[in-house]
C-alpha cells in the first residue's frame, strides 16, 4: 500500500472487516449435533489423523454459548428437532449450520413419519454434505466451504 | 400337519388343553417356533400359569400385528422363554377393530411396562390395568397409530409440530 515505509517494521494495515473474517473463519468451533452414525465420521474428522485443528476447528464444544458452527450429524426425529433449534437458538451470532450426510440433508433413507424429512426444515442450513456417512474429508471439505462464506462477509456492521 | 414337540413344551401344551381347554383356540409351528392363540379374556390366567406353572420367567417381547382383515383385525403377541428348560414360546390373542384393548401382564411381569406402551403407541390396543398407559415414541398428543396398515409411509403432513423457526427475540 505504500504506507509500509512511513510506519516501519511491525505495521500491517489491512480493513477491519478482513481481520474479523480472517480470526472467525480460522476459530469456527463446532457444536457437535451427534445423532447416529455419522457422529463416529466426525470423531474421526476432530481426531489426529484428519485433524480439524488445521483449520482452527478442534474445539468441540458442547456448550451452545461458546460453538460458532453447528454440525448436525445424522438423522432428526420431530422429537429430537426440538432440541436441536432450541440448542440453535441459545448459540451467538454469529453462527453456521452443516448438514452432514444424507439423512441431516434431505431424510435419506429414512423415508418414514417420525424422521424430518431434512433438518433445513426448522434450521437455516449453510453446507450440506453427501454421504452415507460422509467421509471426515467430505466434512473437511464442508467447513472449508464455511470458511469461505465467512471470509466473503461483511463481518463488521455500523450501529444505527 | 402334526405337531413336532419336544418333551417340555408337550408338557406345555398338554397342560393348557387340558385347564383352559375352551380359551385355547390354536396351536401350530411354524419356522421352528410354537405359537399358541388364548382368548383374550382368559390372557392374564393363561400367562400366569405358562410362567408359574412352566417357568416361563422371561417376557422377551409384547408386539401387536395389524392383519388387517375384517375381523379380529389385531393381534398382540408374547414371546415368552423358559429359561430352566430352554424353550421360547409365542402366545398371540387376536383382537377387534373397535376399541381393541386388553388386559395388561405387567402384573406378572415388570418388562411388560415399555412393551405395552409401544404396542399401544403403534397400534392403538389399549392395556387395562396398565400402570403407566401413555405413548412412549411418539409426542403425546400425536393422533394416529403409525404402523396401522391405513396410515400412510411419510405420516400426515403437518400432524406433528416443527419446531418454531422465528423464535422471540430480543
Amino acid at each position: 500500500m505504500g504506507l509500509e515505509s512511513a510506519l516501519g517494521d511491525g505495521y500491517m494495515t489491512t480493513k477491519i472487516d478482513s481481520l474479523v473474517n480472517w480470526a472467525r473463519s480460522n476459530a469456527a468451533w463446532p457444536m457437535p449435533m451427534g445423532l447416529a452414525c455419522c457422529a463416529i465420521e466426525m470423531m474421526a474428522f476432530a481426531g489426529p489423523k484428519y485433524d480439524a485443528s488445521r483449520f482452527g476447528s478442534e474445539v468441540m464444544r458442547f456448550s451452545p454459548r461458546q460453538s460458532d458452527v453447528m454440525i448436525v450429524a445424522g438423522w432428526v426425529n420431530y422429537k429430537m428437532s426440538h432440541a436441536i433449534r432450541r440448542i440453535w437458538d441459545q448459540m451467538p451470532d454469529p453462527k453456521w449450520c452443516i448438514a452432514m450426510g444424507a439423512c441431516a440433508s434431505t431424510g435419506g433413507m429414512h423415508r418414514c413419519y417420525g424422521v424430518v424429512q431434512g433438518c433445513d426444515n426448522f434450521l437455516p442450513v449453510d453446507a450440506y454434505v453427501s454421504g452415507c456417512p460422509p467421509r471426515p474429508d467430505a466434512l473437511l471439505h464442508a467447513l472449508m466451504k464455511i470458511q469461505d462464506k465467512i471470509r466473503t462477509e461483511h463481518s463488521v456492521m455500523l450501529d444505527t | 400337519m402334526a405337531l413336532q414337540l419336544n418333551e417340555s413344551l408337550q408338557k406345555v401344551v398338554d397342560g393348557l388343553s387340558e385347564k383352559f381347554t375352551d380359551s385355547l383356540l390354536d396351536v401350530y409351528q411354524s419356522s421352528g417356533d410354537t405359537f399358541v392363540r388364548v382368548a383374550a379374556e382368559a390372557n392374564v390366567k393363561i400367562c400366569r400359569y405358562l410362567k408359574n406353572d412352566h417357568r416361563f420367567i422371561y417376557l422377551s417381547d409384547v408386539f401387536g400385528t395389524d392383519r388387517f382383515t375384517s375381523e379380529d383385525r389385531f393381534e398382540v403377541v408374547y414371546n415368552l422363554v423358559s429359561l430352566r428348560d430352554q424353550q421360547r414360546l409365542f402366545v398371540k390373542v387376536w383382537l377387534p377393530e373397535e376399541n381393541p384393548e386388553i388386559e395388561s401382564v405387567t402384573s406378572i411381569w415388570e418388562s411388560a411396562n415399555w412393551f405395552e406402551r409401544q404396542t399401544y403407541d403403534m397400534f392403538g390396543v389399549r392395556f387395562t390395568n396398565h400402570p403407566d398407559m401413555r405413548r412412549i415414541y411418539m409426542p403425546e398428543d400425536f393422533e394416529y397409530f403409525p404402523l396401522r396398515k391405513e396410515f400412510p409411509l411419510l405420516g400426515i403432513p403437518g400432524s406433528i409440530e416443527l419446531p418454531s423457526s422465528t423464535p422471540d427475540t430480543e
